[in-house]
């Protein structure tokens, strides 16, 4: 043995376990390890325990037997005989729904709050400090309610657009605004839309082209074409023809007073659009405010020696400054956009069908499977939030700064 | 020099002129207002259209808050007072404050109780908050959690006192382990703290009225009351938490980092409310038979874990901030990790990661607005739940969702507005 | 510190959750206090007054087992609960005992394990539609808008009820019944619909209940009653017993006026016995003799419980109808004090 080069073997000592920190980080993960797999056995043996007390197991067999309830704004076909895989998967939909729309707005909302509040108008700039600081500094679910109790409480209920002496009346014929909810008309696609919607997607192709081709054109030869009004002409003029061509192939269904409610045309439910509302001026405070700190994240030597190359203000802002801004925007942005994702599962609180609403709502209640409906629930936006989490991380990696 | 130059140069002013003022229209509020409000013709259209706007909230909400009634007992005596003017039936407040602040069940004789260990939070607050205060006041910070509990939730004074004796047997323990072994120190400490505890419950589990409060159960706290407790104990709870979770998540053995950050992301990617259906209906079943610890502690739990994440992000920001060098030094200098987490980077970790954690405060702080939806009465849950149903008052939504944000809007603006302060405090940089 | 507290606490329950596999009433007894499921608020069934102590009919019957059991009408703990919570809170043993006009269903008894230890009223589900409307009958309802309270058989009653006429409408989902109140008098919704018993509760409580109806049709049955977890049968028969406690004490004319003076002369012997003068009726069931005694006395009878709560003389009106007792026609009967 005392011939051996490596000292350590013969002289290991228990307490190296501690004291070495060789060993010692082995000890802590050993330890960290056994504590887990510990508290996971905990939990697991009351749970099979629990259940075998109450006569229950685990089974997913409810998600295949008829809901029997029914929904009132579903995006694919539903009713209360379909299963309640169905209903989750409407729930979904509604869930994906709403988040879309406060995202699209919310972002509106904040880029306009952020831009205003660093306005040289004074008036414009305060009073966006204050709507931030209003809407950031109360709980998004006081929003929800008192949104929700505005729609419902102040709009006319569709009666008051009944009879002779109506006291509301709609907006151009084609829209109503009711705490039932807002109709506007429903486009109908007749014979030949196809050939419309076909055409005005090519134009949206087209009018991508010509930019392209109206950039490399700057690039080559210096030579400015401009592109606002003829991108504009390309994605209507065809399309407009092809229209009339066709024969008006698709027509508008506008919503009319019959029976209780209004019927015909499209109908936004009083829960999705105080939610959405909601959503939307709650998040735009926070993104006006990172959209803010992004402006002024670009430092005012950019903007000066952009002027001093001679470009104009509107270049500045579009080549210079916002590239270099939305680099430190759109992370927090992102991280907003999965907020309104988690956020919406308050819909809860206005009746709104979403994945909380219908799984882990009603579904639950009436199928008493707790434990399942959770689950499922929680897998649900971990997949979302994990997916955001990836396109984020592409995203940041293609932006970050390129050095050589 | 100056004659040489008269004479060569004749049409040279040789004095300088008076200082004149300058004209009426630049300089003073007529400047202002042409520079801040009528620069150019879109930005005096945009301060036209933004007057108008201020003037239609105003004039709608003006005569609602100074026409309001104050002092009926229902919404019909209020309705018939304001006999069709325009107002608010600010009367549910008069009549309903102590329920909405308190909850239903609180013991009406005990108000003073909450109020007091309101007013004792901003004296235990201040030297954490401010440099500025004298640092003797600490010892109200350490007292706090013990006289607030005691205050709050009543009973003998004996518990809180044994616990405050285990704690502080147990950190007199740690103290003189802490040199040998940090990890020696701190098991240790709670080893030692958690034998006092228990033997101290044993002996004063008979002697349940010494300076005695009437006992109040955690299920009959309700109101802002509930949000406050809700907020002040899972924030507190979640720091010392989010602290051992980024650390975790920052450490370079693979299977603490593989638990911290499955943790963190399990928790960051799942809504609240979801994690309260768990308090509320599935935690039970993974409880040993018969375990029944009360919503509001199952609650605590969800809720400390769920800010525990994020607040872990904010200080993993922080310690990611810190340069190279700062772990580099604590190393040359022959600290263990220990020594070195707790002297050199989380000191300056943490002061960077401040205000981020007071954002996720504040966010808390607003979430436990949501355990309204699971049958607790908060503030929300009060005006949703007994007051709109009553018969009194049913319909009066304005004044009671207005005194709601009021509420929630005074104290987050002010933690928001501490936490700029703080910001500008603590920039020791000075470019 | 508060962390070595709590986990402390978490070892001691473990230890004690160990040693003891208790049953219902001897916790409840450790406790001295009985926890009460009620829902969060429908005036006359259970809600707080102003001075938040719970009052109602559904209140009534807790107030009564805890009369039963400590003697103390006020040895209970009210836990609000809403349609959703209230199976896992006393599922998972938050709470002891559940008075929340809960609809008896056979998967409620079946599958969700629970027992129902009776019925304290005979519902139906049935609408509300304001007069001006000039609906008479709900086949006229279709297309309307329908507010319903999710999570309750209500909410499966209604789809069926209008699949089956063939009829459309479009429901509004609502949390807590002030919700639903909120909604129908905005005129967010047609109608709403849920038990006959609440939607007299309901109206009761509107400034002018003259200018809405309930419609005739009842389109369910809903035997409200309060339940138990399954498995624990002694306390089962301990709660059960006390409901028909009151219910016998209507039909033998005994009052919480004359109850002690009947306890100590009384010649009927179901009497005596109900009333533990005679027999050991307590003792079986874990109780003083003077339980029952207890009970009628704090809460009164069945009738009166009723009459006091939701009774023709309160805002709400109910008339007795199907839960008057057998010997007036309707369908309350205890089996025999014997």
């Amino acid at each position: 043995m005392t011939t051996m080069s490596d000292p350590q073997q013969g002289s290991f000592r228990l307490s190296m376990l501690l004291n070495d920190t060789r060993y010692r980080s082995y000890t802590f993960q050993f330890i960290a390890l056994l504590l887990l797999i510990a508290l996971m056995a905990f939990l697991g043996i009351n749970l099979v325990r629990n259940l075998a007390e109450a006569g229950l197991n685990i089974s997913y067999s409810f998600l295949y037997v008829p809901a029997g309830y029914d929904i009132n704004q579903t995006l694919i076909d539903y009713n209360s005989q379909s299963t309640n895989l169905r209903a989750a998967v409407v729930g979904i939909l509604n869930t994906l729904l709403v988040a879309f729309l406060a995202c699209i707005t919310a972002t509106v909302l904040g880029v306009i709050a952020g831009v205003a509040r660093l306005s040289k108008n004074w008036l414009v700039s305060k009073m966006m400090s204050v709507y931030v600081e209003i809407f950031r500094n109360i709980p998004v679910l006081i929003w929800i309610l008192m949104i929700y109790t505005l729609m419902t409480a102040v709009l006319p209920a569709p009666n008051a657009f009944r009879g002779d002496n109506a006291t509301s009346s709609m907006l151009l014929d084609a829209f109503a605004f009711t705490n039932r909810g807002i109709y506007i008309p429903a486009p109908v696609w007749g014979p030949g839309s196809m050939i419309v919607v076909a055409t005005f997607v090519l134009s949206i192709i087209a009018a991508i082209i010509y930019r392209k081709y109206a950039v490399s054109l700057l690039f080559r030869t210096g030579k400015l074409l401009p592109t606002g009004w003829p991108t504009l002409a390309i994605l209507l003029v065809p399309t407009i023809l092809v229209f009339f061509v066709m024969g008006s192939p698709v027509g508008l269904d506008y919503p009319a007073l019959k029976g209780f409610n209004f019927q015909g045309g499209l109908q936004i439910g009083a829960p999705l659009i105080a939610l959405w509302l909601a959503l939307s001026v709650y998040t735009g405070a926070f993104i006006a405010e990172n959209v803010r700190a992004g402006i002024q994240a670009v430092s005012k030597g950019q903007t000066e020696a952009a002027a001093s190359l001679g470009l104009r203000p509107k270049r500045i802002m579009n080549l210079v400054v916002l590239p270099q801004a939305l680099r430190v925007i759109i992370p927090p942005l992102i991280s907003q956009y999965l907020n309104i994702t988690k956020n919406s599962s308050l819909a809860i609180a206005v009746g709104y069908a979403d994945i909380t609403a219908t799984l882990g709502g009603i579904t639950l209640n009436q199928t008493g499977r707790a434990i399942e409906c959770v689950l499922l629930l929680m897998l649900f936006y971990l997949t979302i939030s994990l997916s955001i989490s990836a396109i984020m991380n592409v995203y940041n990696n293609s932006v970050s700064l390129k050095e050589r | 020099m100056s004659d040489t130059h008269a004479a060569s140069v004749p049409y040279v002013r040789e004095s300088m002129l008076p200082q004149v003022e300058p004209p009426a229209t630049a300089k003073g509020p007529v400047k202002w207002v042409h520079q801040s409000l009528f620069s150019s013709i879109p930005y005096t259209i945009l301060t036209l259209v933004a007057l108008y706007v201020i003037f239609v909230i105003l004039s709608g909400f003006l005569p609602w808050l100074l026409g309001g009634v104050w002092n009926t007992g229902n919404i019909r005596e209020c309705r018939e007072v304001l006999d069709g003017a325009q107002g608010g039936c600010f009367s549910v407040l008069t009549d309903r404050w102590n329920q909405l602040l308190f909850g239903i069940a609180y013991p009406q004789d005990g108000y003073w109780r909450p109020t007091m260990a309101f007013i004792l939070l901003f004296v235990a607050a201040a030297p954490v908050l401010f440099g500025s205060v004298p640092r003797q006041l600490l010892i109200v910070t350490v007292l706090y959690p013990f006289l607030a509990f005691w205050l709050i939730w009543g009973g003998s004074i004996l518990v809180p006192l044994a616990a405050l004796l285990s704690f502080a047997i147990g950190y007199v323990v740690y103290s003189r382990l802490v040199k040998s072994s940090f990890a020696g120190g701190l098991f240790g400490g709670i080893a030692v703290g958690v034998v006092v505890w228990f033997v101290a419950g044993l002996m004063t589990s008979n002697l349940t009225d010494v300076l005695a409060l009437e006992e109040v159960a955690s299920r009959n706290m309700g109101g802002f009351m509930l949000n406050m407790i809700l907020g002040v104990i899972c924030v507190s709870l979640s720091l010392p938490l989010g602290i051992v979770l980024a650390l975790g998540r920052q450490s370079n053995l693979p299977i603490i980092r593989l638990i911290c950050v499955v943790f963190i992301e399990f928790i960051r990617g799942v809504p609240l409310i979801t994690l309260l259906f768990v308090a509320n209906v599935v935690l039970a079943y993974f409880l040993p038979p018969g375990t029944n610890f009360d919503l509001i502690l199952r609650v605590i739990i969800m809720i400390t874990m769920f800010a525990s994440a994020y607040i872990a992000e904010v200080i993993r920001g922080g310690l990611a901030a810190l340069p190279r060098g700062q772990y580099e030094a604590a190393d040359s200098l022959g600290l263990d990790y220990a020594q070195a987490m707790r002297l050199i980077i989380l000191p300056q970790a943490l002061k960077i990661s401040i205000p981020g954690i007071v954002n996720v405060a504040v966010g808390l702080f607003k979430d436990t607005t949501l355990v309204s939806i699971i049958s607790m009465f908060d503030l929300v849950g009060m005006i949703r739940g007994p007051i709109l149903a009553s018969t009194d008052w049913n319909g009066v939504y304005w004044e009671l969702w207005g005194f709601a944000a009021l509420l929630f809007f005074v104290v987050c603006y002010g933690i928001s507005q501490y936490s700029q302060w703080l910001e500008r405090q603590l920039q020791t940089d000075h470019h | 510190m508060n962390k070595s507290v709590f986990f402390g606490a978490l070892t001691v329950a473990g230890l004690t959750a160990g040693a003891a596999a208790a049953s219902t009433l001897d916790d409840v007894k450790a406790r001295g206090k009985l926890n009460c499921g009620v829902t969060t608020g429908l005036v006359g069934f259970a809600a707080p007054n102003a001075n938040g102590e719970w009052e109602g009919f559904d209140v009534a019957v807790c107030r009564a087992v805890a009369a039963a059991i400590f003697a103390d009408p006020n040895a209970v703990e009210f836990i609000p609960t809403t349609g959703k919570t209230r199976f896992t809170a006393l599922a998972s043993g938050e709470i002891d005992f559940l008075a929340r006009n809960t609809t008896w269903t056979f998967s409620r008894d079946v599958d969700l394990k629970f027992d129902f230890i009776g019925v304290n009223y005979y519902d139906g589900q049935g609408f509300m539609v304001p007069k001006a409307l000039g609906v008479s009958s709900a086949k006229d309802l279709d297309g309307a808008t329908v507010c319903i309270q999710t999570g309750t058989t209500t909410e499966l009653n209604l789809a069926d009820f209008f699949r089956a006429n063939n009829i459309s409408y479009e429901p509004v989902p609502i949390e807590t019944n002030a919700e639903g109140q909120q909604q129908y008098l905005a005129g967010a919704c047609d109608t709403y619909t849920t038990d006959a018993s609440g939607l007299a509760a309901t109206r009761a409580t509107f400034e002018t209940p003259g200018d809405h109806i309930i419609l005739p049709e009842i389109i369910s049955k809903e035997p409200l009653g309060p339940l138990v977890r399954h498995g624990d049968n002694d306390w089962g028969d301990l709660t059960r017993w006390v409901l028909y406690a009151l219910i016998a004490a209507e039909e033998l004319g005994v009052t919480s006026a004359n109850v002690e003076e009947m306890a100590t002369n009384t010649t009927n012997p179901e009497v005596a016995r109900l009333l533990g003068a005679e027999g050991t009726l307590g003792e079986m069931l874990g109780l003083d003799a003077g339980w029952a005694k207890n009970a009628i006395a704090s809460q009164g009878n069945y009738g009166e419980i009723f009459a006091k709560n939701i009774g023709e003389e309160t805002p709400i009106g109910l008339a007795r109808g199907l839960n008057a007792q057998w010997t007036d026609g309707g369908l309350m009967y205890a089996p025999p004090f014997r």
